[in-house]
């Protein structure tokens, strides 16, 4: 027994021996010679590791692309994941890693805005930029303390206020709603932000909200949910959460003889949802999104076919944020001409009407991009363009 | 003098000479900020392996809900300096009073149970602890705690962590600490000795959920955030692997483990897809290889290293 | 809210309950058999539950199985699986400390869910309806069919595990290496052979679970055994572990606390109620609802 012990202790000093020796000389070469090193600070493991896994295989994808032409100005670009295990803790850690060790000079990702405004201190204060494809909370990009941008955070998405607001106006303008009935993902700070921002609009408009309930991912069965806010009677139910379980709740709300119109934000857009949901159930519904697929562009068709061959699945919006996000570096490292990180995050914020999958990029004073928001309805399992409503 | 001080104010001066070195190191920048920030994660982890170790080694009684604790720390500390803008300090004080209230509150009903039972409820406690949390908007739910200071730095915590060992070791060596072995050895038996089995249990509870406590501040005043994610029961996992992978009821190997899973941890970022399965491997070879974790209930020393000295001492294992 | 519109929702609630109930008893029954015997909390129940539900996404895409093969092979898969995680990961640690094998079991927990995730991708599988429910209006009430056949299936299983423990040889080997596993091997049990046995009715079961609740949520994911696998143990605690009634009971129980709370209080608490309960019933009856209380002997 004794003999065991002492291995295994001379083991554990080695290693941890050659774990400090390597950590302390092993600071890696920058990025040099032929290619360029661009970080991902995505959600691999943990809750949220469907999110970060989209959006990696869509930036591998943009990559694989742009070096099979060549490259940007004669160099390849080269993704270096570090997982942020869906925490906002870890993104910290994940994000220090790319910067110091990794010497990437821009970072995609987090998806997830707790972990994005975590992650910003390290960024920002590396000088180094980081586009998040999903992170909504506004102050992703601005400092809630100051009322400052942060310089060298962006991001691909609307914002939660854009997307609530849109969809209060339309549940009032063109369904003509009174009564609302909100169902918010609690553990996801993009829906609570989204339900905030419908629910004041909505009550501005003059409606009023009969009931406001919550579930947390992964939850599956919301039949005792739905219940409740059937026998509030509203003539509206907001569901601002993820695909996986909006599917189970349209599904399980139908059921429930739920007939009223149900709606949502671009969480709600993957081919998945009317699998889940059943696509009868998913008749009036609506939800707001980035882009509308009757706007057919070229490019977005080109990445849809290229990501499901490559893939095996339909991108859903993580991927496609993501592939935008990785595209907008791209364009920004050509315009900057140079691969230092200051220079980059000046020529992403000057990017102007940048054509990318999900509609054109021109950002704002607050590194949002100014889209246009189109609502999609769904017939027989069908995304359908509704309206456009511009910012 | 005696000869237990003069190894104590030995250790002491060895770990002023370590700090000296690492200090040095990082001002000279060859520690670099990433690993800076690892060793940070080091120290955060080992308080909090060593302070379950008191609970789950030394005391015998099996919890798994130490990142309620963690939680309950980290968000007091936050208040503290981000809402009511006192100093980093009063946040450490608060955070560990806090959590050791709580550890009191919940120690005094709950550690009548024993085995799994005392497991899964502090598990649920943990959990509920984290639900509460996530339903109060006044610490920001679940969007967390935002724009905390970062106050907490490599001295900060290598000296709490310090004071955290040498505490817990010394307790140990103490009255009640060696009531709490008897509590572990065989319950019934200490309780016949005239032990009051309920108070030291509770003691050792609730200076283990205050030392978590400690952990949560320097943690949430390291990472910029408290978010109810960082708190599930997967974190009080880790925790509890850490304690046992270095063998239960040993400090030294509670920081072995905490240093070495958490270096697995930081080495295995670069293959995301593979990183939780090699880890789950490790994990089960490690048990199935030495089940008692790494260094029994013994103590890691020069002893270990002086070859054929003493008795082929077979290692006592807790049950 | 009047009495009329109260009663309607309270009845509906219970529905829901029982239904959401009759899930965890499924996942349970197998967890409750295998504490019962080896006195070991097998974290990675929750993921055989998950596997199940993949081995019966297998079966009936790929091969185009129809319900009950498809239900037959899964529980067949899941079986072999938990023999051999139980031969791999548990048996070499027979003499092991408790502890030591629950950090084994959450080794194996992980290990199934991430090598899942590494094979079929994080993204949900849509489980395609193998047969399509049918939803029942009693006035304001609302049932669907396959509520219905979920919390059947349940009882049958109940009933089934029940009679084999009791009434069969092998049943009653089992009991008996539960009881005194060193007096059952002098008695000249294989207890090896017993505990595998146990593995592979408890692993059948949870696939079982794992297909049903695939068919009736429609979406099946690596990570879909976390939740329901703590929820199933707390459930077999509250009715008391190693009772295999009392795992049926503490699932209902545990399904209708939670509609209730969701229904009446706030849906946010709904896990804090669970776990709430389940604390209150171990303190003042530690064995559980249906448990005997056992002295420790000195």
């Amino acid at each position: 027994m004794k003999k065991v012990t002492k291995v295994f202790s001379v083991m554990v000093a080695s290693v941890a021996l050659a774990a400090m020796l390597s950590g302390c000389g092993g600071d890696k070469k920058p990025a040099g010679g032929d290619t360029i090193k661009v970080g991902g600070n995505l959600e691999m493991t943990g809750g949220s590791a469907s999110f970060g896994i989209s959006s990696k295989n869509a930036i591998e994808l943009a990559f694989k692309n742009i070096n099979d032409k060549g490259g940007i100005n004669g160099k390849k670009l080269e993704l270096v994941v570090a997982d942020n295990k869906s925490e906002a803790a870890e993104a910290t850690n994940a994000m220090q890693k790319l910067v110091s060790q990794d010497k990437v000079v821009a970072v995609i990702g987090p998806n997830l805005s707790s972990a994005t405004i975590a992650a910003g201190a390290i960024n920002n204060g590396s000088k180094v930029l980081d586009i998040a494809p999903m992170a909504t909370n506004p102050n992703v990009t601005v400092d809630p303390a100051t009322g400052k941008t942060k310089e060298y955070n962006f991001r691909a998405c609307f914002i939660d206020p854009f997307q609530g607001t849109v969809m209060a106006n339309f549940a009032k303008n063109d369904l003509q709603a009174t009564k609302a009935a909100i169902l918010i993902d609690n553990s996801s700070d993009y829906a609570k932000g989204l339900a905030a921002f419908f629910k004041e609009n909505f009550i501005k408009n003059g409606g009023t909200v009969v009931a406001e309930e919550s579930y947390l991912q992964k939850d599956t069965d919301f039949k005792a949910t739905l219940t409740k806010i059937k026998a509030a009677a509203p003539d509206i139910l907001y569901v601002p959460g993820y695909y996986q379980e909006v599917g189970m709740i349209v599904k399980q709300g139908r059921e429930m003889g739920i007939e009223i119109p149900m709606a949502g934000g671009d969480g709600w857009d993957s081919a998945k949802l009317p699998e889940i949901a059943g696509k009868a159930a998913l008749n009036n519904t609506y939800f707001s999104s980035l882009y509308s697929p009757d706007d057919d562009s070229a490019l977005n068709k080109a990445f849809v076919s290229e990501y499901e061959k490559a893939y095996k699945v339909k991108p859903d919006v993580f991927a496609a944020l993501a592939y935008d996000s990785a595209l907008l570096v791209a364009e920004a490292i050509k315009n900057a001409g140079d691969t230092d990180p200051v220079k980059i995050a000046q020529s992403m914020a000057k990017i102007n009407g940048f054509q990318g999958v999900s509609g054109t990029v021109t950002f704002d004073a607050q590194h949002n991009p100014v889209k246009s928001a189109v609502i999609i309805e769904h017939k027989d399992g069908a995304q359908t363009f509704r309206t456009k409503i511009n910012p | 003098m005696n000869a237990l001080r003069k190894k104590d104010l030995l250790t002491l001066v060895a770990c002023a000479v370590l700090f000296a070195v690492m200090q040095g190191l990082m001002m000279a920048e060859i520690i670099g900020p990433f690993w800076e920030l690892n060793i940070v994660l080091i120290c955060i982890n080992i308080i909090l392996s060593v302070s379950l170790n008191l609970i789950n080694g030394y005391t015998g009684q099996f919890s798994i809900g130490h990142a309620g604790f963690l939680a309950v720390g980290a968000y007091t500390g936050a208040i503290v300096t981000v809402k009511l803008g006192f100093s980093y300090e009063l946040a450490l004080i608060a955070g560990t009073v806090a959590a050791g209230f709580l550890g009191f509150l919940i120690g005094l009903p709950t550690l009548r149970l024993n085995g799994d039972y005392l497991a899964i409820a502090t598990l649920g406690l943990g959990e509920i602890i984290r639900i509460c949390i996530l339903n109060i908007d006044y610490v920001g739910g679940a969007s967390g705690l935002m724009g905390i200071p970062r106050l907490t730095n490599f001295p900060w915590v290598f000296w709490i962590m310090i004071f955290i060992i040498f505490f817990i070791k010394n307790f140990k060596n103490s009255a009640p600490g060696r009531c709490c072995l008897a509590i572990r050895e065989n319950e019934i038996a200490a309780d016949t000795m005239g032990i009051d089995t309920t108070k030291y249990k509770v003691m050792a509870f609730t200076l283990g959920a205050a030392f978590a406590g400690t952990a949560g501040v320097l943690f949430s005043h390291y990472f910029y955030i408290a978010h109810p994610a960082s708190f599930t029961f997967m974190r009080s996992f880790d925790i509890l692997t850490m304690v046992v992978l270095g063998g239960l009821g040993s400090m030294t190997g509670a920081i072995t483990g905490a240093v070495l899973l958490t270096f697995i941890s930081a080495y295995l970022a670069e293959y995301p897809e593979w990183r939780m399965i090699i880890y789950s491997i490790t994990l089960i070879v490690l048990m199935l290889r030495r089940p008692q974790g790494l260094f029994g209930n013994k103590e890691l020393s020069l002893k270990m290293f002086h070859l054929g000295g003493g008795k082929d001492g077979s290692t006592a294992e807790s049950k | 809210m009047d009495m009329g519109s109260f009663m309607q929702q309270f009845v509906q609630q219970l529905i829901n309950g029982i239904s959401l109930g009759s899930i965890y008893a499924l996942v349970a029954l197998g967890y409750t058999m295998i504490y019962g015997i080896i006195k070991l909390i097998n974290f990675a129940h929750g993921d055989i539950y998950m596997l199940g539900a993949y081995f019966g996404f297998i079966a009936t895409t790929m091969f185009g199985f129809s319900f009950i093969p498809a239900i037959l092979f899964s529980m067949a898969c899941a079986a072999l699986a938990g023999i051999i995680i139980e031969r791999v990961a548990y048996r070499p640690m027979r003499n092991a400390p408790r502890i030591a094998i629950l950090i084994t079991a959450i080794g194996v927990s992980f290990f199934l869910e991430y090598s899942m995730i590494l094979i079929a991708t994080p993204q949900p599988r849509t489980f395609p309806a193998v047969f399509e429910a049918t939803i029942y209006h009693f006035g304001p009430l609302v049932v669907n069919s396959q509520q219905i056949v979920i919390l059947i299936s349940a009882l049958i299983l109940m009933a089934v595990l029940t009679y084999i423990v009791q009434n069969t040889k092998a049943g009653k080997a089992m009991r008996a290496v539960s009881f005194d596993a060193d007096a059952a091997r002098l008695m000249g049990i294989n207890i090896d052979r017993v505990i595998s046995m146990t593995f592979a009715l408890g692993s059948a079961l949870a696939a079982a679970g794992g297909v049903l609740v695939g068919i009736y949520y429609n979406s099946i994911d690596p990570l879909m055994g976390m939740v329901p696998g703590i929820k199933a143990f707390v459930a077999a605690v509250l009715g008391g572990i190693g009772i295999i009634p009392g795992a049926m009971l503490g699932g209902i129980i545990l399904g209708v606390v939670e509609a209730m709370v969701s229904g009446f209080f706030s849906s946010t608490f709904r896990d804090a109620a669970a776990f709430a309960i389940l604390i209150l019933i171990l303190l003042y009856k530690p064995a559980g609802i249906l448990g005997k209380n056992v002295r420790e002997k000195v």
